[in-house]
């Protein structure tokens, strides 16, 4: 039986506070803008369903997580950073950091499938992607303990006397995380600049928000350590993105931290092995959240500001599937790892004992 | 006055590692240490004793108690270059931080296919200081030396305490260092270069000797040297191979004892069952079956939380008595 679904408030709270009129709105982006933030968010999305369909394959292995239906949120937080420059860490549901970010999107598929080619060499899989030289610090696999790491590259950049941003993600599950809340203490008790993104998709893997958290008013959590918290909307782009750069710039110029928690829903299961989401949502509630589709909520714009027509959306979503295609046709020609590369990359100066 | 390469300083342990780090901090900006009460309560143990005072508290901080937040911050910002030296204020309490150091810094280099390195340390007191009782005495050394991807060193002399934190801190590889309480107020011969290093993954021979082979690390080896010189006493010529770096572990200097000796004894203060010891043992077994003439004798801790009361405390810790049985054990 699914868990009931416990009626949230949190969308009339949200519509009061932060959600800016699309008058506002229109003023502050340009449609070259609005479409390049449409091309990314249905390229995501195509390399996302490609991800899931190489999965069924048996062609990427493991635990693998997409971001179907959350992408409004990388996309409009990227667009406030300071590309090759600012730092961006997060938690296993990474694949559209790396490709926001500039990344090789070839090597990010080749990272899923496990191939040589792949940014980590193949060493690391769907949960574990980085592209350090462009400020993407991962991918990390426990639940809340990469939380002090994005704290760390913050005290890096302070400790530089560099006016670098990171931007560290986490979910509504990893909110709860005992080294969260240490990590929330050090960063205002030293000024940190680093910005903690709650994802709130509203779920913990399979427990509800109402479920694992005692307050599930998440931004909260900044509230105590002195830190600026806010809970904001997470999937639509245009609205992520004002509050993004408002708050990014805030960050990089007092060098304070600051927390927001996004709301959002991912349309998948929390993993592609997550075959039965009925055991916790019902098709009713996943049918209501459909509504907030960042991808439809753009399009609409889109066409009500006459930024494109029905015909452009639809070269633009075929051009996204064939530049999709020929991703995964190149990742999958590519080689697997020799066995010998088992030893690289243990320590940077030796190699470990060899042999079982 | 100005170093020169060969002369030294009879100082402690803990002189020639306060003075290592004072160098290291001199030396690369890039260095800082962080821990609890390290700076303005000078360090429990008084290893950072004056630093604050000397390098400010940009390079110098001060933590909450929260070993996983405070170490996750180092790794994080190792991740970016920087070389963070964490002090825990026993090992004991960096179990808190086994997550950030085993399932993250010592795999970041591997899951990042070589990307990201991590050249942080991990140091402080490990194993049983005067009646700290069960939560603050254990030797953890052995779970990290399990994990690929961490150094771990556990020094025995002055000498070691300075050259091997040195390598620590200018290796690029995630290193835990431990320093047993007891070894704190050991003297010896210390270079004064500021560059004198050890190298990782060496181990050493203390005293040659011919019927067999005492093998240990940290205070150990100076429990084994104390043995040494009674059972010179009945007759019997030990030798003492002292291991320094468990992970890389020099099997090659242990083997070469072994196969002259014909005997082997491993002491460790940690628990006996599933230490590092079993380690070297099995080793032995493996490698040097056909040299020896008998069994590879074990001591170690024994199998209970570390009591209080001193007598107690006292039965616990392996000392010179427990060696020389094992010695006359094996026969």
């Amino acid at each position: 039986m699914p868990a009931e679904p416990i009626p949230t408030t949190w969308r009339a709270d949200l519509e009061e506070r932060t959600v800016a009129t699309q008058a506002e709105l229109e003023h502050q982006h340009t449609p070259e803008q609005l479409q390049d933030w449409y091309r990314q968010m249905v390229f995501i999305r195509h390399f996302e369903e490609k991800a899931n369909f190489a999965y069924r394959q048996g062609k990427i292995g493991g635990y693998m997580h997409t971001y179907i239906g959350m992408e409004a949120t990388a996309i409009g937080w990227n667009a406030a950073l300071k590309p090759n420059y600012d730092y961006v860490i997060t938690a296993y549901r990474d694949h559209p950091q790396p490709l926001l970010m500039g990344s090789d999107p070839v090597a990010v598929m080749c990272e899923l499938m496990g191939r040589s080619g792949g940014l980590s060499r193949g060493k690391g899989g769907s949960m574990h992607v980085y592209d350090p030289d462009r400020g993407f610090f991962g991918g990390w696999g426990i639940v809340g303990g990469h939380t002090p790491l994005g704290a760390g590259l913050a005290f890096a950049a302070k400790y530089r006397g560099e006016d670098r941003v990171t931007l560290c993600y986490l979910g509504d599950g990893a909110a709860n995380a005992g080294v969260f809340f240490e990590s929330l203490n050090m960063v205002g008790l030293w000024d940190l600049p680093v910005i903690f993104i709650i994802e709130n998709n509203e779920f913990a893997m399979g427990t509800r928000l109402e479920y694992h958290a005692a307050d599930t008013e998440l931004y909260k959590r900044g509230i105590p350590f002195g830190i600026k918290s806010e809970r904001l909307d997470g999937m639509d782009v245009e609205q992520v993105a004002v509050d993004a750069k408002r708050i990014v710039d805030y960050v990089r110029k007092t060098g304070k931290p600051y927390l927001v928690e996004v709301m959002n829903y991912r349309f998948s299961g929390h993993g592609a092995a997550d075959n039965d989401r009925q055991l916790y949502r019902t098709k009713e509630e996943e049918e209501e959240n459909m509504k907030r589709d960042p991808l439809h909520r753009l399009e609409k714009t889109l066409k009500a500001a006459k930024v494109l027509t029905d015909k452009q959306i639809e070269a633009i979503d075929d051009e996204m599937l064939e530049k999709v295609e020929e991703i995964y046709e190149k990742a999958d020609a590519s080689p697997f790892p020799e066995p010998e590369e088992v030893y690289a990359n243990v320590y940077s100066d030796m190699e470990p004992e060899k042999g079982h | 006055m100005a170093a020169v390469a060969t002369s030294t300083q009879n100082i402690s342990f803990r002189d020639a590692l306060r003075n290592t780090l004072a160098s290291e901090l001199t030396r690369d900006k890039d260095v800082f240490l962080m821990g609890e009460d390290i700076g303005r309560y000078q360090g429990t143990f008084r290893v950072t004793e004056g630093l604050l005072e000397k390098f400010g508290e940009k390079r110098v901080i001060d933590t909450p108690i929260t070993e996983p937040g405070f170490t996750g911050i180092a790794i994080g910002a190792a991740m970016t270059g920087l070389r963070p030296v964490v002090e825990m204020m026993t090992m004991s309490f960096s179990i808190l931080a086994m997550d950030q150091i085993m399932n993250h810094a010592a795999k970041i280099h591997y899951m990042t296919g070589g990307q990201v390195t991590v050249p942080i340390v991990v140091r402080g007191p490990g194993g049983a200081a005067k009646q700290l009782s069960a939560q603050h005495s254990h030797s953890v050394e052995g779970w990290y030396a399990h994990c690929p991807g961490l150094k771990v060193l556990c020094p025995s002399t002055a000498a070691d305490a300075a050259g091997l934190l040195r390598s620590a801190i200018r290796d690029d590889n995630p290193v835990v260092f431990v320093e047993n309480p007891g070894l704190y107020t050991v003297k010896g011969d210390v270079p004064d270069d500021p560059d004198f290093t050890v190298p990782i993954g060496k181990a050493q021979i203390l005293k040659e000797g011919k019927d067999v082979s005492l093998i240990g690390y940290s205070r150990m080896t100076q429990v084994n040297l104390m043995a040494a010189e009674k059972l010179a006493e009945d007759g019997i010529d030990a030798e003492v191979v002292d291991v320094r770096s468990l992970l890389p572990l020099d099997t090659e200097t242990i083997y070469a004892s072994v196969r002259k000796t014909n005997r082997a004894v491993i002491a460790q203060e940690d628990w006996k069952s599933g230490g590092f010891g079993s380690e070297i043992a099995a080793r032995i077994g493996e490698d040097c079956f056909d040299y020896l003439d008998a069994p590879v004798g074990r001591v170690g801790g024994l199998m209970v939380p570390m009591p209080y009361a001193r007598v107690l405390e006292l039965e616990c810790i392996p000392d010179v008595e427990a060696v020389i049985a094992a010695v006359h054990k094996i026969g």
